[in-house]
């Protein structure tokens, strides 16, 4: 094993100092590859970490512990588990798709641009990686500033309306969250996450502990009915923007859930877990209704988003119903690898969907569903991967769509049959919106000149969409390795929430 | 009879810094047309000096001098440390605001140095008699220099408000250290602590005090409902006088109110810590919600000052030695953060242009990428955002207040700072998003520039890595 290099202080500097050099060499011909180099880097150093990663302990790897704030007693204190893994990885292959998009169509402020991405991807890999209460909520924060600029200055015409709330919202979910860990801190005595979940913890505080990480996670997540910031957020955003904010940042809601709320105040989760169940269940439903009324492509991806993430909060809370019918416990390690392939899976597909959009954008500058038409016999190549990302989006078996929703549906049935047929909806209504949008944009007669001049899909993009759709392939038919991942990390948090704490 | 000898030693910073203004006084009277220059090179060798012999009496022990009214201890080295050091700064930054307006001449100067040794005593005060001179020496100085502009209408009006409210404020000071005095037969703070503590006072008289010299607090401090001063004045006075009373003013006053309520009145904690959650609560609401609707920066950022004392009130009221810390790292992180932005408005000001408009930012990240950069690190550190040391300096005082069970406290602050958030982000949309109309160039000194924008980076550097200034300041009240 390789631990005694500090792997994850690389991957998590490294972007961070390599986008600041990229700030400061400024705007010329070696921005784009100088960032393509920090982001590829990034990339391998992260495979590094899969590499030397053990499958077969819960216990946190690559651990990194310095003391930073001494008189409070805070620690620069970093691990990962199976939970953290997957998505540092996906964080870092999606900043060079987000590199790699913005290649060309960035022309204004290029080098603030790249900057931007490459130091948001330090601070995400980074929240991924704290196990320090303060470590992470700093690290947490100073993520929204990048995302914030790059809303407000590369976004669209409604983009500072957007940004605001945007940062205003998550702002207000989190101040909540930091009460939470001040307290936790005064009750334990430390700002360890790990001491955190060990802590013994009456019902009412748990209970309160609960409330105020949801509201935090549920902000980020976003969960209905705190989820307005997102459509308008995804809208106004560049591309690259919506693809980080789809990919990972609503995977931070999840991560959260799973690492605080879940293991923190276990009896809380149980008492309350209606109330998560029927927000994510509204979501899956209501909010795929929505999606289907939509006239704005990145709107109606958003509300998908949201509708998808829905399944992720649905599959990390239905553990309790399990537990409470069988002895046996197996559906609830379903329900919470379902809920996190759910999440890896949303992370490549959504960041597709928005890339396809972006490429459509980047020709039509419209994302006016009625303005398209046609566009298969203009675009041939650029369709057929349109296509196969809405099925994936949909759903479709052999794709990772199929797989964590799948599992996330029959650990449902273990727990509610209602619970399951709601949830079942959306493989009608996951459908419905993703193809009749599919019908409307890209099949059907050319509606108008501007679809007629059309040009397909060049190679920067076609590289991009290709190496997409291929991890999309793989992980539906093969999502075996990232079970492996998960597992001892699943078994080890079923363990925490089964035990109660009072 | 015994006399005592008195340990000079201890007032060495002060009495060096007396021995200085005098000599600038003279200097300005003599020197003609170069009087500025003069003086302010002076005042600068000042204070520098007196940082450095503070420096050098670190490692003395800590004492009572004057027949116990006066102290050296760790508390009054580092605050001293830090007012030296900060009006450096001030002066640096305020020297080409002066040139601009005429104003660049000896009077500002010499108050400057005679306010600043009246910060310096009252950090060192022990006794109710040497803390009241040490704040009128300050607060008088502060009133003439706010008029210091004579043809400025605003400036004026903002000097007389000032006045005559310090004046009542000063009163209301002194009539509650005399009924404390009544109370405890006692003007000396460590004997006050022990008649209290050994009892048998008449509670009702010395809650009678106290709530007059909160009265007095809570004005030199700018907290709510003690307030309506702070923006007319910060507003109406040049900004260079605004810049030097934003900033060391409020770490003499932090002194003050531990000297006064902590080591004098501490066993009272239970009495002053309801009265403090008012003041702190109301700071933190009133500042926050008016701040929203200014469009001139200055009141802007007079609203935040008022908001910012409320966070700051959170660590004394907490009434734990952690909680004090807290309070004293707020105050110092506070006037590192003013001193920035204040300094920024100097920066893009000129002659006939005051720059204190909201919207004389527009598209200044268009204009000047580096400032426009350095007041973003600015405005997220007042706003509580990490990696900026703002952040921090809201986590230790609500920390402070969690610690010892005032959860609402802590609730009512977390949501204000979001609130407080709104407009700080309009200042970075103002500059980031929004198209520039001024096309003037930035004309500022190298000097200025240099130390502004260490002083952002500071800002962020010590976001990064904020352990050793709160060693510091735990290691005061440890």
């Amino acid at each position: 094993m390789i631990v005694d290099f500090s792997f994850l202080s690389l991957v998590i500097w490294l972007p961070i100092i390599g986008g600041l050099m990229v700030l400061i060499n400024g705007d010329n011909n070696w921005t784009r590859p100088l960032s393509l180099l920090v982001s590829v880097v990034t990339f391998i150093v992260s495979l590094f970490l899969y590499i030397g990663f053990d499958l077969d302990t819960h216990q946190m790897q690559f651990v990194e512990q310095v003391s930073w704030i001494a008189s409070y007693d805070i620690n620069y204190h970093l691990g990962i588990d199976g939970f953290s893994l997957p998505l540092i990885i996906l964080t870092a292959f999606s900043t060079i798709i987000v590199v790699v998009a913005g290649w060309e169509v960035i022309q204004h402020r290029v080098s603030q641009y790249m900057a931007a991405f490459l130091i948001m991807e330090g601070l995400m890999i980074a929240v991924f990686t704290a196990l320090d209460a303060v470590l992470f909520y700093v690290f947490f924060e100073a993520m929204l500033i990048p995302l914030f600029l790059v809303i407000g200055i590369w976004g669209g015409p409604n983009r500072v309306y957007a940004t605001i709330k945007f940062f205003l919202y998550t702002f207000f979910g989190s101040v909540f969250l930091l009460i939470a860990l001040l307290y936790l801190n005064h009750v334990v005595g430390s700002f360890s996450i790990l001491d955190y979940q060990n802590a013994s913890l009456t019902m009412q505080e748990q209970t309160w502990l609960f409330l105020a990480f949801l509201i935090a996670f549920a902000v980020k997540v976003p969960m209905w009915p705190v989820h307005t910031w997102l459509p308008d957020a995804h809208v106004e955003a560049p591309t690259g923007g919506s693809v980080i904010l789809a990919a990972i940042t609503l995977k931070i809601g999840g991560y959260g859930l799973l690492r605080f709320a879940l293991p923190i105040a276990p009896d809380a989760s149980m008492a309350l877990d209606w109330l998560v169940i029927s927000l994510s269940l509204i979501a899956v439903v209501y909010i795929g209704f929505v999606a289907l009324a939509q006239s704005d492509l990145k709107k109606l991806i958003a509300y998908s988003s949201i509708a998808h993430m829905g399944f992720v909060t649905l599959g990390l809370f239905i553990v309790f119903r399990i537990f409470a019918n069988s002895a046996s416990g197996s559906g609830a390690v379903l329900a919470i690898e379902g809920a996190v392939i759910q999440m890896i899976s949303h992370g490549f597909i959504a960041a597709a969907m928005f890339l396809c959009v972006g490429v459509l954008y980047d020709r039509m500058h419209t994302r006016e569903i009625s303005a398209y038409g046609g566009v298969i016999n203009t675009m041939p190549m650029f369709a057929g991967f349109a296509v196969f990302f809405a099925m994936a989006n949909a759903g479709l078996p052999g794709t990772s769509g199929f797989v964590g929703e799948f599992m996330v549906i029959l650990a449902a049935f273990q727990a509610n049959f209602w619970f399951a047929f709601l949830a079942a909806t959306t493989l009608i209504l996951g459908a419905a919106y993703s193809l009749w949008m599919i019908k409307r944009v890209i099949f059907g007669e050319v509606t108008n000149d501007k679809v007629s001049a059309l040009t397909d899909i060049n190679r920067r993009e076609f590289m991009m969409l290709a190496s997409l759709a291929g991890i999309v392939l793989v992980i539906g038919i093969w999502p075996a390795p990232l079970i492996d991942i998960l597992h001892s990390s699943v078994e080890h948090l079923l363990t925490q929430v089964s035990q109660s704490k009072l | 009879m015994m006399f005592e000898v008195i340990n000079m030693s201890f007032a060495l910073p002060e009495i060096f810094m007396m021995v200085m203004a005098c000599i600038i006084l003279l200097a300005v009277a003599y020197s003609g047309k170069n009087s500025g220059t003069i003086s302010y090179w002076l005042s600068q060798i000042t204070l520098v000096a007196t940082a450095v012999i503070i420096y050098q009496s670190l490692a003395v022990n800590s004492g009572l001098t004057f027949d116990g009214s006066y102290i050296k201890d760790a508390l009054s080295d580092v605050l001293k440390l830090a007012i030296c050091l900060v009006n450096v700064l001030v002066l640096l930054y305020s020297s080409s605001y002066l040139r601009a307006r005429g104003l660049f001449r000896g009077e500002y100067y010499a108050l400057a140095i005679f306010a600043t040794l009246g910060m310096l005593i009252m950090v060192s005060s022990y006794h109710f008699l040497t803390l009241y001179l040490g704040l009128e020496l300050l607060s008088l100085c502060l009133y003439a220099m706010v008029a210091l502009h004579r043809d400025s209408v605003v400036a004026t009006e903002a000097a007389m408000k000032y006045f005559i409210l310090g004046a009542l404020a000063s009163g209301m000071l002194l009539y509650g250290m005399s009924i404390i005095y009544g109370a405890t037969g006692s003007l000396a703070i460590d004997a006050i602590a022990v008649a209290i503590q050994t009892g048998g006072l008449d509670i009702t008289v010395l809650s009678f005090g106290l709530v007059f010299l909160i009265i007095g607090i809570g004005f030199k401090f700018g907290a709510v409902p003690f307030h309506m001063w702070l923006p007319d004045v910060y507003h109406g006075a040049p900004t260079a006088v605004t810049l030097f009373i934003a900033t060391a003013p409020k770490i003499a006053a932090f002194a003050m109110i531990i000297r006064l309520l902590v080591e004098g009145l501490g066993e009272l904690h239970q009495h002053w810590q309801g009265m403090l959650i008012i003041l702190a609560v109301l700071s933190m609401i009133i500042g926050n919600v008016v701040a929203i609707a200014q469009t001139n920066l200055k009141r802007m950022l007079a609203y935040s000052t008022i908001s910012h004392v409320g966070f700051l009130l959170l660590g004394v009221l907490s009434g734990s030695s952690e909680g004090y810390a807290a309070s004293m790292f707020y105050v110092l992180v506070y006037s590192l953060t003013t001193l920035g932005g204040f300094g920024m408005i100097i920066l893009m000001s000129r002659q006939g242009f005051e720059a204190d408009n909201i919207d004389d930012y527009r598209g200044l990240s268009e204009r000047s990428p580096w400032f426009a950069f350095m007041m973003l690190i600015l405005m997220f550190s007042m706003a509580g955002i990490p990696p900026m040391v703002g952040f921090y300096a809201k986590l230790a005082v609500i920390k402070s207040v969690i610690s010892v069970d005032l959860i609402s406290v802590a609730i009512i602050a977390v949501l204000m700072s979001v609130v407080g958030a709104y407009y700080y982000l309009r200042m970075i949309k103002v500059m980031y998003f929004d198209a520039p109309v001024e096309q003037h160039k930035i004309q500022a000194p190298k000097d200025m520039c240099i130390m502004l924008s260490s002083n952002a980076l500071l800002i962020l550097g010590l976001g990064i890595f904020p352990g050793s200034l709160m060693a510091v300041c735990s290691s005061v009240f440890s």
